[in-house]
């Protein structure tokens, strides 16, 4: 009893260690690239130097107040797009006409960047919140919605074939079959759609944004505050990865019952 | 012989394929009685599925009529209880959940109070009970089967309707699940229809065979098996059961050999 304890411990302390490697070493080269002199002095900040503006924007600045701009956006942009893209994207996986008559056209609009299209969001809605949404809303639902009618597509009819059988009416058959046979894709397109919206945060908050981590990237680049990019860069970077594991931890919960290609 | 309840009159189904109507079934006439175990045996791929999805309300015969109790079958219902060849176990549902999944839905006409009861019975009586909270992708396939038709009975049709059921099983687990089917018709009583391609299958099973011809289906010959229900494994070394396999053999592997010609034709 007591070795097996050990031997979790170890484990637990051996998996800690792989999850933090990465970003010691990561930390570690950007550290040593900076005071190396490589770049040009001054154009590279150390890890300190930025974790100490961090903590100088955040206690003194504006910093909170743009990391719950950006949240609250991205947030709004992807429940909005994949509230959408969860029925689209199931009608055009289930019903072969719809997916005929819609794909040509989800197709079309996919290909174009969110980017291209800021000038015409301005124009049409403005410079106001609903803009930038607007624009987030946009990335999400055509990432969500193929990430959806693929994986409705794929659903074997036997299960519907089975509840029919066992004498379930229709709304039965929805809500107790596909439903639950749904859930993975609707997560998948989740934590997909999350993954675009942060990364066109930057361009939507182009528009006009005097708050969110954008905004504060674009500002510090005008007036070459090179530590604040960074800082703008690493806060994106670590809200979008805890977004991910809060919703891969939902998921692992949420489909226990799947088979996962998980290593011990 | 009791009252017909399934009858087959004249029933031909086409398919719709490329290069016209195909026909599947031919002409098929013949009638299932309270509590007989039909067994349909033909060449793969022939149209004895088709016969069994009319039964179960998921194909329409192009012409002729298929009744229960008199009226036509128009869609699926839980009076008939189908057990696939792939199982089509629910896997995001428990083992115990599976099971309770027809007696929970609005059709059910079993009172809320005795769900537990009915579901704990048939986890027992498939060997299920240790696995009730468990998931099935943890089950091997003997034990999805078993499920299956665990989850199939506890719904409460009149009917049960089999596809293969036990095709994708190993010799030893088909053999046990073949028991185990008995034993539990033997208490509880059923009107099976069952689709298999093994003839040794069939003829252990079954009060009645039906074997169709290669594609389209038709019937080439109904067979009465005599042997008495309970029966057991020791049937299977009598001569008697030998005679009646070679014969149902000769018939099928006679049919086996235009399907085959059929099907490099089609190439």
């Amino acid at each position: 009893m007591f070795n097996w304890q050990e031997k979790h411990i170890a484990d637990r302390l051996r998996h800690l260690g792989l999850l933090l490697l990465p970003w010691v070493i990561l930390v570690a080269v950007w550290h040593m690239i900076a005071v190396s002199g490589v770049v040009n002095g001054g154009l590279m900040p150390t890890p300190g130097q930025v974790a100490q503006k961090f903590w100088q924007l955040l206690t003194t600045d504006r910093l909170a107040t743009d990391i719950l701009r950006s949240t609250q956006r991205v947030a709004l942009g992807v429940t909005l797009g994949i509230l959408v893209a969860v029925p689209v994207g199931f009608l055009i996986g289930w019903y072969k006409n719809v997916r005929t008559f819609l794909d040509p056209l989800i197709n079309f609009f996919r290909a174009l960047p969110p980017i291209a299209l800021i000038p015409l969001v301005v124009v049409y809605f403005g410079i106001d919140e609903p803009a930038k949404v607007i624009i987030l809303f946009y990335a999400s639902f055509f990432a969500g919605v193929i990430v959806m009618y693929e994986g409705v597509a794929q659903i074997s009819p036997i299960f519907i074939k089975v509840a029919k059988t066992l004498g379930a009416n229709d709304a039965e058959i929805f809500s107790r079959v596909i439903v639950p046979m749904t859930t993975p894709h609707i997560l998948t397109a989740l934590r997909v759609a999350l993954g675009v919206a942060w990364a066109t945060l930057v361009a939507s908050e182009l528009v006009a944004a005097q708050q969110g981590l954008g905004a504060l990237i674009q500002s510090a680049g005008s007036f070459f505050q090179i530590d604040v990019i960074y800082v703008g860069i690493v806060c994106i970077g670590a809200v979008a990865l805890s977004m991910d594991l809060a919703l891969r931890s939902a998921t692992k919960h949420l489909l226990r019952w799947q088979d996962r290609v998980e290593g011990s | 012989m009791s009252n017909p309840r399934i009858v087959f009159n004249n029933v031909s189904v086409d398919f719709a394929t490329d290069r016209g109507p195909l026909r599947v079934v031919d002409d098929v006439s013949f009638s299932v009685a309270e509590n007989e175990f039909i067994c349909i045996v033909g060449p793969s791929g022939c149209g004895k599925t088709t016969l069994m999805n009319i039964v179960a309300g998921f194909v329409q015969p192009t012409s002729g009529r298929a009744t229960l109790d008199g009226q036509p079958i128009t869609g699926p219902g839980r009076d008939r209880g189908v057990i696939f060849q792939e199982y089509g176990v629910f896997p995001w549902l428990t083992v115990e959940q599976n099971i309770l999944f027809g007696l929970q839905l609005r059709s059910s006409k079993v009172p809320k109070h005795q769900h537990q009861e009915i579901g704990r019975r048939y986890l027992e009586l498939m060997g299920l009970t240790d696995f009730a909270q468990a998931f099935p992708k943890t089950l091997s396939g003997g034990m999805r089967q078993r499920l299956a038709i665990a989850r199939a009975y506890a719904a409460q049709p009149e009917f049960l309707l089999m596809d293969e059921p036990f095709g994708a099983l190993d010799a030893q687990t088909r053999s046990k699940m073949q028991d185990l089917l008995l034993e539990v018709l033997q208490r509880e009583g059923k009107t099976v229809l069952m689709i298999t391609h093994s003839v040794d299958e069939a003829v252990y099973l079954a009060s009645r065979i039906v074997v169709v011809t290669a594609r389209p289906a038709r019937i080439k010959e109904i067979i009465d098996v005599p042997f008495a229900y309970p029966r057991s494994e020791g049937l299977h070394e009598t001569q008697e059961f030998g005679a009646l396999k070679a014969h149902v053999r000769d018939l099928v592997m006679a049919e086996y050999e235009v399907q085959q010609k059929l099907g490099s034709a089609a190439h």
